[in-house]
């Protein structure tokens, strides 16, 4: 149990730049995701197959609860919030293909994921309520909490990074443990407990980053 | 005690003690929850995805101590490397 959870291994070098392991599989990942999303969507018609009705109705709940939490129209937030649960999805359930490690498990993927939802959240903010509508919003309730508000930007960014990270990686380095001392069969139940912890944190970044957004268009309260 | 010793102890402590409060306050949560949804099984959608959201953000004080345990394990400034 010496390797650092910080540090992910290095596969091949592109002239200086290191290429670790999770770099590699978040490639395949999209890769992957790319070719099922071009497949299932190739022959779209009025009357759905039975493949289109059920991504139909993903979608549909995505476009729901997305409605639901920002109590308005989440047309232009669904590509943004929708890419990032599936991916979520997919990249959490990686680590359970024996042979891969989960590219969220290693620090990098979900900070690059946080540092998109942090500039995407203030990219949305300035779009909805022009740029002194959204600079004003946070001067409230009270121009004193101004600091607070600023320095709440960045810790929450950070707590998505952490949070996700932390919930991952501590699930594999259980199992690594439980593998250790106990051996066959016994980790089954731990890595059943594995995919209902990564759908639900998929579930989490996705909720909160709706919220952050929806904080920063001020269609519901700031959190 | 070597600072490798005193880190070891510090992270432990720090888990340990870190994840007493919020577990108590995600229980409490959680409880509340199930007594509304119990009173009122029509919202349980509006209170479910609240009380995630309220949940993630208790999580945060048990993952700031878990930041800090990884820190003093893996990423020790005062430790020789």
């Amino acid at each position: 149990m010496t390797h650092s959870p910080l540090e992910s291994a290095v596969v091949f070098r592109l002239g200086t730049i290191a290429v670790t392991e999770t770099v590699v599989t978040t490639w395949c990942l999209i890769l992957a995701l790319l070719i099922t999303c071009l497949l299932l969507t190739r022959k779209l018609s009025i009357v759905p197959s039975d493949v289109q009705a059920t991504v139909e109705s993903l979608v549909g709940v995505i476009d729901e609860q997305l409605a639901g939490i920002l109590n308005r129209d989440p047309v232009e937030f669904v590509p943004l919030v929708g890419t990032l649960f599936l991916f979520l999805v997919v990249a959490n359930l990686a680590g359970i293909v024996p042979g891969v490690r989960a590219p969220t498990a290693s620090i990098e993927t979900p900070a690059a994921l946080a540092v998109i939802v942090f500039f995407s959240v203030h990219y949305f903010g300035f779009r909805t309520r022009g740029v002194w509508g959204y600079l004003k919003g946070y001067l409230e309730p009270n121009p004193l909490l101004l600091p607070l508000n600023i320095l709440s930007e960045f810790t929450r960014s950070f707590s998505l990074m952490m949070r996700l990270f932390g919930n991952i990686m501590s699930d594999e380095l259980v199992l690594a443990i439980v593998v250790a001392l106990a051996g066959l069969l016994v980790p089954i139940p731990f890595m059943a407990f594995e995919i209902l912890v990564g759908l639900v944190q998929a579930y989490i970044f996705s909720v909160l980053t709706a919220v952050y957004i929806g904080g920063a268009i001020g269609s519901i309260e700031k959190q | 005690m070597t600072v490798q010793m005193l880190s070891i102890i510090g992270a432990v402590v720090v888990v340990a003690v870190g994840s007493i409060s919020p577990a108590l306050a995600e229980g409490r949560a959680i409880a509340a929850a199930m007594d509304g949804i119990a009173r009122q099984p029509e919202s349980a959608g509006a209170l479910s995805r609240t009380l995630f959201v309220g949940l993630a953000m208790i999580e945060t004080m048990a993952i700031y101590c878990l930041v800090i345990a990884l820190l003093l394990l893996f990423a020790n400034p005062y430790a020789a490397r």
